[in-house]
């Protein structure tokens, strides 16, 4: 036995790599180039030396900084360049490369440049914007001064006096006054002010404006017709352009405050006709220059943005690892002379030529004259787990890592999930043409997979390819399991020849009462399609469900026990193997393994004995004859000696372990009474290992009770788990018991009628149910409970599951956010 | 409703509820304190708050910072946070919300009104103001002459209005007023805010009861000792008094009113009235701090 288990060949992802601890002492001159090829390669863990210092207490906080600050002002660029709508695409390979300090200036100078054209082109705009509300105003303020003109005509006579006070007082104002407010009309005494104003604060601005003047004004406003850009957020605003008539020097200089508080431009309108249409012109020619040098001015910003664009990613890519090897020498500690930085870190043991090779390559490639030192040490903590996925393997070790890290060297449940989860899963969703809808699904998935990994997905979407291999290889065993149980769609097909079946008469008219007649062989494969619609379909289809649901829970269980002895095998602990494993073993085999030999042999000898009677009566009384419930010769001492072993087994695995832990305990501190009060650190020349037992108290009670959880948990969970894998049968019942009634209630009832209208919303109704509920609910559904028979009834038997993941530094796992 | 609190709660408050918790992990310790006090440069505190809640707000600031700079974005992820969850709520958790902005609010027009007394730039007071208390009219504060026409023209429309109907009577706008003013507005709001929390009732009634009271017997320490030297008559000292809190108690003020020795005879006082010690202690403190 011992030698078979030797010769086994290596499975990789059974075990996780050997990792081994390391030191590495670089010389500061080739520190920076010795990080890059490692993170290159990507195969070393670095530990942080200086998690007690805060990040800008470390050595190279200001290279930090720096690159801090570089993607900054990429981040503008990439800002700036998705505002233009730039489209630039990177050339590969085009630039040369450059050195980080030439970057620097470079990047400067762009963001100088950059932030230079911005502001010109923002005075600009401002610019241009003021013309353009002049503009605006003066179409529309036009035309409420000619019709409040002829309003006025009225009012004339009364303002006459009004009009002869404010002619003195306008000759006196200045010339910027003059033009600020527009002459007071010589028909009436009322002045006023326009302007333009943000749409959505016209309300209020009139209210103010009413307020202010208790009334005494004229409010009109229009609707711009254009739209006006912000320069500065580059949102375009809605404008609205009003007139305020009003009269008095109070009211006047009120009004104007009150533009400056809520933000309104006011521009003068000449109330005669020609010289608006004047200044009209000039605003003109002048908007049309302002136009092209805008134009101007744009096409050289996006050319810039262009030339940028072109070499963004490189460079962004390139601070990124830049700061990610700051990042990383900031882990590494100064040694006593100053001139070398130590680091620590974990690396499988396969990596190290690669590691070393790498290194050598540094200290050759900066001139160095001392070489890196890289050398094993022994650590105490336990070392990552690490497993050289694929493709392929990613996805189920994921599976497995959700519920917890395996343990260093434990061994990996993902290896048999491969298989056995999306076979769980099939035989909860076993129906062959389901089945092939969701192979197709993952097919299209796997076909596009290159496309697909490179872009940027939806959380579903990206949960959906990430389980691409998942999802075919459940789609497979669902074809599998489908043709066992016939059924496409709920339908079963004669596919592998004809029924075994046949009625009794031509008319066929007592198949659902009296039964069918057996005339010729078996079936060959899967159910007899026969039995669909059948009076026994149900008791035959839930009996087999049933029987098979626990003889695949208790070969996955057995399976699990077994992996506990692999990894007691692996760690040499006899102890676990004896008084753990063996006593497990026997209580499973000789209650739920008697259960499942009984259900073998009543499938093979098509006997009719009642097989709940039969275990039942093995507790109860044991001692009785069976009766009619014989299956074979010898099954009552075979019974009794059954119920023995599981007796016995149960006291076997809850005493023996603690005590003999004690005993082992209480044996090695009596040797070491004087041990103990050497020096450490003789201690650890001594004796390497000493590190990794830390000398914990041991306390019997702690231990007792513990065993006594685990035993208990064992034996209820015999019980609890086989009866846990009767939900194999129960969601499979669901399945197709669901899958039927779309069929028959809704298809075929639609067909029914003669109507193309209705049989079209049957159609439709069918299709929809089985997409959403059926290939996704569905689906859901079977895939959680497949998920919770491998997290709890399959690992608990053996697996730990409380390690921590390798996480090498590496610059292919640096991300886009991660800067 | 009172005991059933916890039934329904989670039916409008649960998502808050667990977004306040969730601030709480985002403010900065003790050890975030201890690394701040050892910061040499302004970069050095940028570094150290970008692993925090504060990051992204300060991550997009070119290198030259301002200490301004990172007070203002400090500020701004604060009104972010505040807004996200007053757009969230319900009532009568958003007025709640709404509550607490009042005295920011209350703060605002008095810092522009004095500006405009002193003839500031209108735009340049509004970078002064706490975002939390900005209304949308705020600008136009600048063109009242008299807390009249404040009250007319922009007050009316703001939350403020009902309280800023009591300070209406003086005329004038000064600096004296406007301390006036400010207080009698808190009070009222205070007292607003106070019967508003004892309506609802149930954990809010006591908590906040707690707090305004504190928050009113602060109000009431610094305006008697603001006061002293002050034509401030003792009626008119009353009339600002809010009528909550600890120190509530009519004698208690007579005694503060003859104060020579300020501080001991607040201190006596405040034992008279077996003043929790803490509190006692701050507000003591906070008051020297204000002469």
């Amino acid at each position: 036995m011992e030698q078979f288990i030797h010769n086994l060949p290596p499975m990789d992802l059974m075990r996780s790599e050997k990792m081994t601890f390391v030191q590495l002492i670089i010389p500061v001159e080739s520190a920076h180039r010795a990080i890059t090829y490692l993170g290159e390669l990507g195969l070393l863990q670095f530990r942080d030396l200086n998690a007690d210092k805060s990040p800008f207490q470390r050595t190279f906080v200001n290279q930090v900084k720096r690159c801090a600050e570089m993607s900054r002002k990429l981040r503008f660029f990439k800002d700036q360049i998705n505002k233009a709508a730039v489209v630039s695409s990177p050339s590969p390979a085009l630039q040369p490369v450059i050195e980080l300090e030439d970057l620097e200036i470079q990047l400067a100078e762009h963001e100088h440049e950059l932030m230079e054209m911005n502001f010109n082109s923002e005075k600009l705009w401002q610019s241009y914007n003021e013309l353009l509300e002049f503009k605006i105003v003066l179409q529309k303020a036009g035309g409420f001064l000619v019709s409040s003109n002829s309003h006025a005509v009225s009012e004339e006579r009364e303002l006459d006096e009004n009009v002869y006070s404010n002619e003195g007082y306008v000759e006196t104002a200045s010339l910027l006054e003059q033009e600020m407010r527009p002459r007071p009309s010589n028909q009436s005494g009322l002045r006023f002010i326009s302007g333009i104003i943000c749409k959505s604060k016209v309300l209020r601005f009139e209210r103010m404006l009413f307020r202010a003047t208790r009334g005494n004004m004229l409010f009109n406003q229009a609707p711009a017709d254009e739209q006006i850009m912000d320069p500065i957020s580059t949102e375009t605003v809605e404008k609205t352009v009003f007139v305020v008539f009003f009269s008095g020097e109070q009211a006047r200089t009120k009004i104007l405050k009150i533009c400056d508080a809520f933000g309104a431009n006011c521009y003068p309108v000449p109330e005669d006709i020609t010289k608006q249409r004047q200044i009209t012109t000039e605003v003109s020619s002048r908007l049309s220059e302002l136009e092209v040098t805008l134009d101007v001015g744009i096409r050289h910003r996006n050319k810039a943005l262009t030339s940028v664009g072109f070499c963004l990613s490189k460079w962004m890519n390139m601070v990124r690892r830049e700061k990610a090897v700051y990042d990383t020498l900031n882990m590494l500690n100064f040694d006593v002379t100053k001139k070398c930085l130590v680091g620590e870190g974990w690396c499988p043991i396969f990596a190290k030529a690669q590691i070393q090779e790498a290194l050598q390559r540094a200290t050759f490639d900066s001139n160095s004259q001392v070489g890196i030192i890289f050398h094993i040490m022994d650590a105490v903590e336990s070392p990552p787990t690490y497993f050289r996925t694929n493709h392929f393997t990613s996805a189920y070790q994921e599976i497995v890592d959700a519920y917890g890290v395996p343990r260093y060297q434990e061994a990996n449940p993902a290896v048999y999930t491969v298989i056995t989860f999306p076979f769980l899963f099939a035989v909860m969703f076993g129906d062959w043409g389901h089945g092939i809808c969701l192979l197709l699904g993952a097919l299209a998935l796997i076909a596009r997979e290159s496309k697909l990994s490179g872009q940027k997905l939806g959380s579903f979407m990206e949960m959906l390819f990430g389980g691409r291999y998942i999802l075919l290889l459940m789609s497979l065993f669902s074809i599998y399991c489908g043709l066992i149980y016939n059924e496409f769609f709920s339908v079963p097909y004669h596919i592998f020849g004809g029924s075994a079946y046949k009625c009794r008469d031509t008319s066929c008219s007592d198949a659902h009462t009296a039964g069918l007649v057996k005339y010729q062989d078996c079936y060959p494969f899967g159910v007899d399609p026969s039995w669909r619609g059948s009076r026994s379909e149900l008791p035959f289809l839930n009996s087999l469900k049933m029987k098979m649901s626990i003889l695949l829970g208790v070969a996955q269980m057995n399976l699990g026990i077994l992996l506990s002895y692999f990894n007691a095998h692996f760690f040499g602990s006899s102890l676990d193997i004896r008084y753990q494993f063996v006593p497990q073993m026997i209580f499973l085999n000789s209650l739920f393994g008697y259960l499942s030999l009984l259900i073998v042999v009543k499938w093979c000898t098509g006997s009719q004995a009642d097989l709940y009677h039969v275990m039942i009566y093995m507790f109860l009384s044991p001692f009785e004859d069976l009766g009619e419930n014989q299956l074979f010769w010898g099954q009552r001492p075979l019974q009794i000696m059954l119920l023995l072993l599981a007796l016995i087994a149960v006291p076997w695995m809850l005493f023996p372990k603690p005590f003999i832990l004690k005993k082992l305990h209480t044996e090695r501190f009596q040797g070491r009474t004087y041990g103990m009060l050497g020096t450490s650190e003789m201690d650890i020349e001594v004796e390497p290992d000493s590190a990794r037992h830390h000398h914990e108290d041991f306390n019997f009670s702690e231990v007792f009770v513990h065993q006594m959880i685990h035993s208990i948990e064992f034996v209820l969970g015999a019980v609890s788990n086989t009866a846990s894998y009767l939900r194999l049968w129960a969601l499979s019942l669901a399945h197709s018991e669901l899958s039927t009634v779309f069929y028959e209630k809704v298809l075929l009832l639609a067909w029914g009628y003669n109507n193309l209208i209705i049989r079209f919303v049957g159609l439709a109704v069918f299709a929809f149910a089985t997409a959403f509920i059926l290939l996704m609910m569905e689906t859901l559904s079977a895939f959680l409970h497949a998920l919770r028979l491998h997290w709890v009834e399959f690992q608990n038997k053996f697996y730990h599951g409380d390690g921590y993941k390798f996480r090498p530094f590496s610059f292919a796992s640096l991300t886009e956010d991660d800067y | 409703m009172y005991g059933f609190e916890a039934l329904t709660f989670n039916i409008h408050g649960g998502y808050l509820e667990a977004i306040v918790r969730g601030h709480r992990a985002g403010l900065l310790t003790a050890a975030d304190y201890n690394n701040l006090c050892q910061c040499e440069t302004l970069d050095d505190i940028k570094m150290h708050l970008s692993a925090t809640e504060y990051g992204p707000y300060l991550q997009n600031e070119p290198s030259p910072l301002h200490t301004t700079t990172i007070v203002e974005k400090c500020t701004l992820k604060l009104v972010d946070d505040y807004k996200h969850m007053l757009c969230q709520a319900t009532e009568p958790l958003s007025t709640f919300l709404e509550y607490i902005t009042y005295g920011h609010m209350i703060d605002n027009v008095v810092l522009i009104v004095t500006g405009t007394l002193h003839e500031r730039d209108v735009q340049e007071l509004l970078e002064k103001c706490h975002p939390l208390g900005m209304f949308d009219s705020i600008a136009t504060l600048a063109v009242a002459q008299n807390m009249r026409e404040l009250y007319r023209l922009v007050l009316v429309d703001t939350p403020l209005a009902p309280y800023f109907s009591k300070c209406i009577t003086s005329e004038d706008l000064d600096d004296m007023n406007i301390e006036i003013m400010r207080n009698t507005l808190y009070k009222a709001y205070l007292e607003d805010f106070y019967r508003f929390c004892q309506k609802l009732g149930g954990a809010t009634a006591e908590i906040m009861s707690d707090l305004l009271a504190f928050e009113a017997d602060r109000r009431a320490v610094n305006i008697t000792i603001n006061s002293i030297g002050t034509e401030l008559t003792r009626d008119d000292r009353r009339k600002l008094y809010s009528n909550f809190g600890l120190l509530n108690l009519l004698s208690v003020r007579t005694l503060i009113r003859f104060v020579l020795s300020w501080k001991n005879i607040l201190l006596i006082s405040l034992f008279l009235l077996n003043y929790p010690m803490e509190r006692a202690r701050c507000l003591t403190r906070h008051s020297t701090k204000r002469r």
